[in-house]
């Protein structure tokens, strides 16, 4: 409170515009929210053609190996798919469990000690994801032909 | 804070068993998202150590249990797009019910498409 208000009651400036809340914190609840709702409807098309792609479509999981993963990222159109998919289903996740342990972890500092660990498992995962998508090499030299996809050894 | 919540605000019922069931769910393909990032990363190791641990994923115990990672996911997706109308659709609050039987339904459909084309895979020769 300025010096020339001291001693008199304080008044409220009549002309300032009604605010619900006394106190803001800002809007990022509301924008987790919002985002939490957009990010699902995108990433339940992500996550179903990955699953049909991956485990229906050919021979299912008994296809899964390296020649694979490696025919699928040699395809920008994949790359793309997995970089959105991993970062949006990482950020809705970790929102997620953001509100769990807002929810049920009451102590102050094992709230704290859980979100810390949480953000921490993000960016590794989020790192380390992003460098393998740009820097995998389909072809690696020295490998065993048969293990490769079929275009390494055209 | 309080230490013990007074009264009980939830009454069981779909609303509430539809909300646990999405934290549940939520939880588990966290998780699993982890470790499925790290172990697809293993294919900047070299292709012999991709292999090797992808190779523990066709086992039937592992299979059993993707069968219930894509069952989480599913129903978490459907249940997703629930909550989604219940918040932006003007009668979504009406319908909630409704829509978590909807919901239910078309798991089990999508789910008895998925189910025996993955245990196949899974359990048959080759």
């Amino acid at each position: 409170m300025s010096a020339q208000t001291q001693g008199a009651a304080a008044i409220a400036d009549p002309g300032a515009p009604y605010r619900r809340r006394r106190t803001t914190r800002g809007n990022f609840e509301l924008y987790t929210w919002v985002f939490m709702r957009a990010s699902g409807a995108i990433l339940v098309l992500l996550i179903f053609g990955h699953l049909f792609v991956n485990l229906v479509a050919g021979e299912g999981i008994k296809a899964i190996d390296f020649g694979f993963v490696a025919g699928k990222w040699a395809n920008p159109f994949w790359q793309g798919w997995d970089l959105v998919m991993l970062w949006l289903a990482m950020i809705h996740g970790t929102n997620g469990v953001r509100t769990i342990v807002n929810d049920y972890a009451e102590r102050d500092g094992l709230r704290l000690v859980l979100k810390l660990a949480l953000y921490a498992a993000f960016i590794v995962v989020v790192t380390l994801g992003t460098l393998v998508i740009f820097t995998f090499d389909p072809c690696p030299a020295g490998a065993p032909a048969d293990l490769l996809p079929s275009f390494c050894s055209t | 804070m309080p230490s013990a919540p007074a009264g009980t605000l939830y009454r069981g019922r779909e609303g509430m068993w539809s909300w646990v069931a999405h934290r549940v769910t939520g939880v588990m393909i966290f998780f699993f998202l982890l470790v499925h990032v790290l172990d697809t990363s293993l294919v900047r190791l070299s292709p012999e150590t991709y292999n090797a641990i992808i190779g523990t994923y066709k086992n039937p115990v592992m299979g059993l249990a993707e069968a219930g990672l894509v069952a989480a996911i599913v129903f978490h997706a459907y249940n997703g797009i629930r909550l989604i109308l219940v918040d932006f659709w003007a009668k979504g609050p009406k319908y909630h019910r409704v829509m978590l039987w909807i919901v239910v339904g078309l798991f089990v459909v999508t789910m008895a498409g998925f189910l025996p084309r993955h245990l196949m895979h899974v359990f048959g020769g080759e």
